[in-house]
């Protein structure tokens, strides 16, 4: 906002020719509408907020829930088996053993350049010219050649092999730290930093504090940037490890995607390359042992001492544990699946549920055990092992009966063996550190609405602060408004980097100057000049239409359960239910815990003494769908209401990572997913949908076009 | 938009629907009480037009012993009956012309930034810079930086009632 200075000169009180009276009552009725008008954008602002950021969670929730239900499929499908063959390869750490091999699996210099090639070249040693060079190719949006990249990561992978866990950091006199928060892929916002604040360098010195990837499209740059300029300052610029640096949640998040995208050839190798890279990210970093910056929080066991002897490469994934094959049929240490089931009576959720009753939390609860940190898919299991599996193999298509597990696999890596105490509590440690989120309590819960880590309460920060003699925690993992956030009586700082993170005019960026007086001070922004020139209401208008266009998507790819809710409120089937019912309906199917009753004018034209036509209201959502001849229309409706988890498993599955898959593990995919969500798909149906795209002659899917045919389109979307 | 209400008794329990709608939206801990410096927010947002003043008197009357927070049992009759009574009603667009036109003494159609500043700042409940820097921005003609009130008026809109 522009600093203006009132100036006086022009309008001078002596001069009003009204009586004074007047002016101020009018002054004081222009003011009142004034706040009046600013407070009522407010409230929609942070509604539209509320509204993204519980969709964004739930996604991730449902990602877990993906996950673990592979990890399922793991422990309890014979090793020959077709399905385990299909997914298998993803909870494998290595195929190849030692690191000299990797070199050489991942070597550059059999890759040439060719003449036409307009990009950067790069040259070894990095250099500050050399960075500087590729930070100015990137603004022009030129692409770095495959040799090069894998020059670079491999120069980076090297040199973060060598880098304890912790980095250990001292702010002295001269020169102040700057300390940034998530990127995701926001080329812009990093380019704006640097033009704001320098480029990192051994006299201005960076701490970049992870979550670097997926979501924006300029992930791969964002990584090549800040690693060139490791490498050439490796004691000046810091890089913590985020939750997006894991591989497992790339496939989903887009940055998988970005790379195959941009390197069709050399992709693949790139890919596992960054795996390797991101498992060695140094997962803390500390300033005169005063200040922790990581990247999610804490909980109650932190321990620095034990996050400083872990082998912190193991944990290729955050989402699973190092070891997986288990003797004598323990189960797949996956996220929170071993909790023990301390269930708080109602979830402490991040957004803020309106119809936030006993009875909806509870039915939260009973219906999803989704929550993975409810009943657990094993105790679940003890109850009635063999029908549970029989019927989940039967609707898989899948024939082989049951075996326990009694050995592991005979080409498993030469680290299986039982996951030990010691190995769960330091997979643990490091999973809190990454995923964890504060909250207002007391307390230390597991943090349900990620599915992963916990919610620590300000005693646990005042505990875990004092036992290390800290002063400060200084964390990233959520968007806030203003590109920053105190809490928990200033002693946790959240640092947010990406501005219009959800939206364009959805929020700012900032980051952190902090000298050897550790006092925090910010400097935020905003990319895009476009949103500089909205007004208050053009951006909140704006970035409430996106969020509200996403809610639309997501009520319309539920309609039926909503349908089926709804019903049950009219017994009498007038078509008719009350405003009451429908926003308690509409959260039961949900579930995202918005306050949907402030929602309601924006999301229902049409109410007539108080109650909502339910079937018009659906048939109004006006979200089209691509007219395709399917035989089974519920399959479209899991297509929409699974996006996401499907085209997971379809990158899973694409081992080659070409972007096409065969109609046979097309099929197989959709087995896979019908058993997670335990619903019958018949294969004519599968074979139809396999048809309504026109699918190369060769008889193999571009997992692309695919996702791209059923892409949902709102009608209402427009300028 | 409208609803006929047959009884008074429903009129009541769907005020303290709105309100208990508008107040969970700013209850973080989901314990019914929300920060005193939200209620301003919350009350606008039904609707209402107090002024500074009028704010100040309602907080202190249901503020909970200056603890910072403001429990929903409080809050609710006493925001009920300000929404039964409607004691803080809006302000209709003419009377608000009217008063617009009253600070544009040489009847120019417009205000000038400084003009509107030195109003809202010097008089009546008086803005922060901060608060003056963002109407001016949210109301004042980009390219001739002056604010055609008149325009403004029709142009911005409220939302729809809760």
């Amino acid at each position: 906002m522009g600093k203006s200075k009132v100036q006086l000169k022009k309008c001078d009180r002596v001069c009003i020719s009204v009586p004074a009276a007047t002016a101020i009552r009018a002054a004081l009725l222009i003011q009142r509408w004034y706040r009046q008008y600013v407070a009522r954008l407010e409230m929609r602002r942070r509604c539209t907020w509320n509204i993204f950021q519980s969709i964004e969670y739930a996604g991730e929730q449902d990602q877990i829930k993906l996950y673990n239900f592979f990890g399922f499929l793991m422990d309890h499908f014979t090793p020959a088996s077709s399905e385990r063959n299909l997914i298998c390869h993803i909870f494998r750490k290595n195929e190849i053993c030692r690191d000299i091999d990797w070199e050489r699996y991942f070597c550059y210099r059999s890759i040439e350049v060719p003449d036409s090639y307009t990009g950067p070249h790069l040259t070894f040693p990095m250099t500050f010219c050399g960075v500087s060079k590729l930070v100015e190719a990137f603004k022009h949006k030129q692409q770095l050649h495959a040799r090069y990249v894998l020059q670079l990561l491999g120069e980076t992978w090297r040199l973060l092999r060598i880098l304890p866990n912790i980095n250990q950091v001292s702010a002295c006199h001269t020169k102040e730290i700057t300390i940034c928060g998530d990127l995701h892929g926001h080329l812009e916002d990093l380019l704006l930093i640097f033009y704001k604040n320098g480029l990192p360098s051994s006299d201005k010195p960076y701490v970049f504090n992870g979550d670097y990837v997926d979501r924006g499209k300029n992930s791969l740059e964002i990584l090549l940037i800040l690693f060139g300029f490791l490498l050439v300052y490796p004691n000046d610029v810091h890089l913590n490890r985020g939750n997006h640096e894991d591989h497992i949640v790339n496939l989903r998040y887009g940055f998988t995607k970005e790379v195959l995208g941009k390197y069709r050839v050399h992709g693949k190798k790139i890919l596992k390359l960054l795996q390797k890279i991101f498992s060695w990210l140094p997962l803390a970093t500390v300033i005169d042992q005063k200040v922790l910056i990581v990247h999610g929080g804490i909980s109650d066991t932190t321990d620095l001492d034990t996050i400083g002897r872990v082998d912190r490469h193991k944990y290729v994934s955050a989402l699973k544990a190092p070891k997986h094959h288990a003797v004598n049929g323990s189960t797949t240490q996956t996220m929170n699946r071993n909790r023990e089931a301390n269930l708080p009576e109602e979830g402490r959720r991040r957004v803020y549920s309106m119809n936030h009753c006993s009875s909806a939390s509870a039915y939260r609860y009973n219906l999803q055990h989704r929550s993975l940190h409810s009943q657990s898919i094993s105790s679940h299991l003890n109850c009635s092992v063999e029908e549970e599996l029989k019927m989940r193999r039967r609707m898989a298509g899948f024939d082989q009966s049951y075996r326990k597990l009694s050995q592991s696999d005979s080409d498993s890596d030469p680290e299986s063996g039982e996951t030990t105490e010691t190995d769960e509590h330091q997979w643990k440690q490091i999973v809190d550190m990454l995923w964890s989120d504060p909250m207002a309590q007391n307390g230390c819960v597991p943090n349900e609405v990620r599915g992963g880590g916990c919610y620590w309460g300000p005693d646990v920060t005042e505990e875990v602060l004092g036992r290390h003699n800290l002063q400060l925690l200084i964390r990233s993992h959520e968007c806030k408004q203003e590109g920053y956030e105190f809490c928990h009586n200033r002693r946790v700082l959240t640092i947010f980097s990406a501005s219009n993170y959800y939206e364009v005019g959805s929020n700012r960026g900032a980051y952190i100057r902090m000298g050897s007086d550790l006092v925090p001070h910010f400097i935020q922004y905003q990319a895009s000049r476009t949103c500089m020139e909205l007004t208050l209401r053009q951006s909140v208008g704006w970035t409430e239409r996106s969020a509200l266009r996403a809610l639309r998507e997501q009520l319309f790819v539920h309609k039926s359960d909503l349908i089926s809710a709804f019903q049950e409120f009219d017994p009498h089937n007038t078509g008719k239910i009350s405003l009451r019912n429908w926003a308690s309906a509409t959260e039961k199917v949900l579930n995202l815990g918005l306050p949907w009753r402030v929602l309601r004018p924006q999301l229902v034209n049409r109410t007539q003494y108080g109650m909502v036509d339910y079937q018009q209201w659906i048939r109004e959502l006006s979200i089209t769908e691509p007219k395709l001849e399917v035989s089974d229309n519920s399959i479209l409706e899991t297509m929409y209401k699974n996006h996401s988890n499907l085209e997971t498993i379809f990158r899973i599955i694409d081992t080659d990572h070409s972007g096409l898959i065969s109609f046979e593990e097309f099929h197989q995919t959709w087995k896979l997913l019908s058993t997670h969500l335990k619903m019958e798909i018949s294969d004519k149906a599968i074979a139809d949908l396999a048809q309504s795209i026109d699918f190369n002659k060769d008889g193999s899917i571009d997992i692309n076009e695919f996702m791209e045919a059923f892409r949902l389109v709102d009608l209402s979307a427009h300028s | 938009m409208a609803e006929s209400k047959p009884s008074a008794e429903a009129m009541v329990s769907d005020v303290h629907k709105k309100i208990k709608a508008a107040f969970e939206a700013f209850d973080y801990e989901t314990n019914n009480t929300v920060d005193v410096r939200e209620i301003g927010t919350i009350i606008y947002s039904l609707g209402c037009f107090p002024s500074q003043t009028d704010l100040h008197d309602f907080i202190a009357e249901v503020e909970e012993d200056h603890t910072g927070y403001i429990h929903l049992d409080k809050f609710l009759p006493a925001m009920a009956k300000i929404l039964l009574e409607h004691k803080y009603p809006p302000i209709p667009e003419d009377i608000l012309l009217q008063a617009f036109e009253v600070l544009d003494k040489e009847k120019k159609g417009y205000l000038e930034p400084e003009e509107l500043a030195n109003y809202m700042t010097q008089e009546g409940e008086l803005f922060t810079q901060e608060e003056m820097d963002e109407m001016l921005t949210a109301l004042a003609d980009h390219e001739k930086d002056l604010i055609y009130y008149k325009d403004i008026l029709s142009q911005l809109t409220i939302d729809p009632e809760l």
